[in-house]
């Protein structure tokens, strides 16, 4: 292995140490490319650290089927990366991939699920997977815990969970193997094309890299047009509940209830147009936790421990956007509010791209561009 | 390690730790009880089943966490000791039984 002296300019300066750039940086830094992180530190917003972990495909990509193709593949490459991490770095992401559930607490609850997921499925052209469609009884019998007021669920085989915490950990210390030059308290306050690359400011100083990469999360809004991209985004808070640590009693992730791998249970999937104040609001997580324990009744025995509010690395549509700079090619900007799900993609295919400065044609669908057209019927 | 201070020392009662009987004083908290009775592990963590013992005794480190008449993971800085309370260290995470009590 070389090791790079960190003030050699690196060939790809990735703004955002979250899960975002920790896995384009991963990937690039695998290609032999010198790599260099500069993180805000733990100031940021960090979506990385307050997210729900779950490797979730049921439902997603209505009105958009290569995010649906997208993120199936990438459920798919999920035991791939959690093997190579647990080889690179001997950490455990506790990857797990039972199969979920979407539970649903009445008859109209169920039926919206499922008009949903036929008319996910009927796109033209899109993926299809899996899923059962299962009664109360039948939802009961796969897990025993179901309270009487569920009234049935959608099960799709694919889903999974993993321990993000672990996953955020395994991919910093893999960063540190491959030598990627990572820089903590380097937050960019100005992104600057110069010839043959870009100029990197912040109070720390300055530094030039021939490509540069935007994994700043929320941060991307203020970066991207200094390299002419744009990174838009809807406000979208999310809340979550964690209890006490329990013996497993739940087998599979439900959408909004999980055991995680050391036994606390995560309450979550909240979702408010609020992007100003991250202060929990009790009537929206009571109302969680009101639905949590009709879904598991055993679930109001335990006490919680920690509740957290994060804002979503939210796009208009929900879906990625992965871009390279038109006016400025070797920048490129790269976001998503499925950062753990779509964690693959981002190691194994996104940083190809970036390493060979082309976002093929099936995956530049996602590009900004979208959005400036008029949406087809 | 803990010694009592002269004016915390009021009516003895008596509690069982894992069946072993406690003489404390009324008002002490079921963490401060166990430590001036010279007790160090009072759990064992569920993720690696490492000894702790309380810490903050503030209701915030979760440390002191014991069974106590039957009921797991009670914060032992936060509950009074009662004469005859029944405490037991707690050992790893609480179990929770599949089909709750209707």
């Amino acid at each position: 292995m070389t090791h790079h002296q960190s003030d050699q300019e690196p060939d790809v300066a990735i703004v955002g140490g979250g899960l975002m750039g920790a896995c384009v940086a991963w990937g690039l830094a695998r290609q032999g490319l010198r790599v260099c992180v500069l993180d805000e530190g733990d100031v940021a917003l960090r979506a990385s650290r307050a997210n729900f972990a779950l490797i979730w495909v049921q439902g997603k990509g209505i009105g958009f089927p290569a995010y649906a193709a997208w993120t199936k593949a990438s459920a798919e490459a999920w035991p791939r990366l959690a093997a190579e991490l647990r080889s690179e770095t001997g950490i455990n992401v506790g990857l797990d991939q039972p199969g979920g559930f979407t539970l649903c607490l009445s008859d109209r609850e169920l039926q919206a699920n499922v008009d949903m997921m036929a008319r996910l499925h009927n796109q033209p052209g899109t993926v299809t997977y899996p899923y059962e469609i299962l009664d109360h009884a039948q939802t009961k019998a796969r897990m025993p815990a179901t309270g009487p007021d569920v009234s049935g669920s959608i099960y799709c085989p694919l889903d999974g969970h993993v321990n993000s915490l672990r996953l955020f950990r395994a991919l910093h210390a893999a960063l540190k193997a491959h030598s990627v030059d990572y820089r903590a308290d380097h937050a960019v306050t100005a992104i600057e094309p110069r010839a043959g690359g870009f100029a990197l400011t912040g109070a720390w100083g300055e530094m030039r890299a021939a490509k540069v990469v935007l994994a700043a999360g929320l941060g991307n809004a203020r970066l991207a047009p200094m390299v002419g991209l744009e990174a838009p985004m809807k406000p979208s808070r999310g809340q979550i509940i964690v209890t006490e640590k329990a013996a497993p009693f739940l087998r599979y992730p439900v959408v909004t209830v999980r055991q995680t791998d050391e036994g606390g249970v995560m309450i979550g999937d909240s979702e408010e147009a609020d992007g100003s104040s991250l202060r929990v609001d009790h009537s929206i997580s009571s109302v969680m936790a009101d639905r949590a324990i009709r879904m598991f009744p055993l679930l109001g025995d335990l006490n919680v421990v920690r509740t957290w509010t994060a804002f979503r690395v939210m796009t208009p549509d929900g879906s990625p956007v992965y871009e390279q700079s038109e006016t400025c090619p070797g920048a490129f900007v790269a976001m998503a509010h499925s950062g753990v799900t779509l964690a693959p993609q981002h190691a194994f295919s996104l940083a190809d791209y970036i390493a060979t400065g082309t976002i093929p044609k099936e995956v530049a669908v996602f590009s900004t561009r979208r959005f400036r057209v008029p949406a087809s019927v | 390690m803990f010694r009592r201070l002269s004016d915390r020392a009021s009516g003895e009662i008596t509690f069982t730790f894992d069946g072993r009987p406690i003489t404390a004083s009324a008002g002490d908290s079921v963490a401060a009880a166990l430590l001036a009775a010279g007790v160090r592990a009072c759990r064992t963590t569920p993720v690696s089943g490492a000894p702790r013992g309380p810490y903050c005794m503030m209701g915030v480190c979760f440390e002191c966490l014991v069974r106590i008449d039957g009921m797991d993971n009670r914060q032992g800085c936060l509950v009074t000791v009662q004469e005859g309370m029944r405490v037991e260290s707690q050992r790893g995470s609480r179990t929770l039984t599949p089909e709750p009590a209707q």
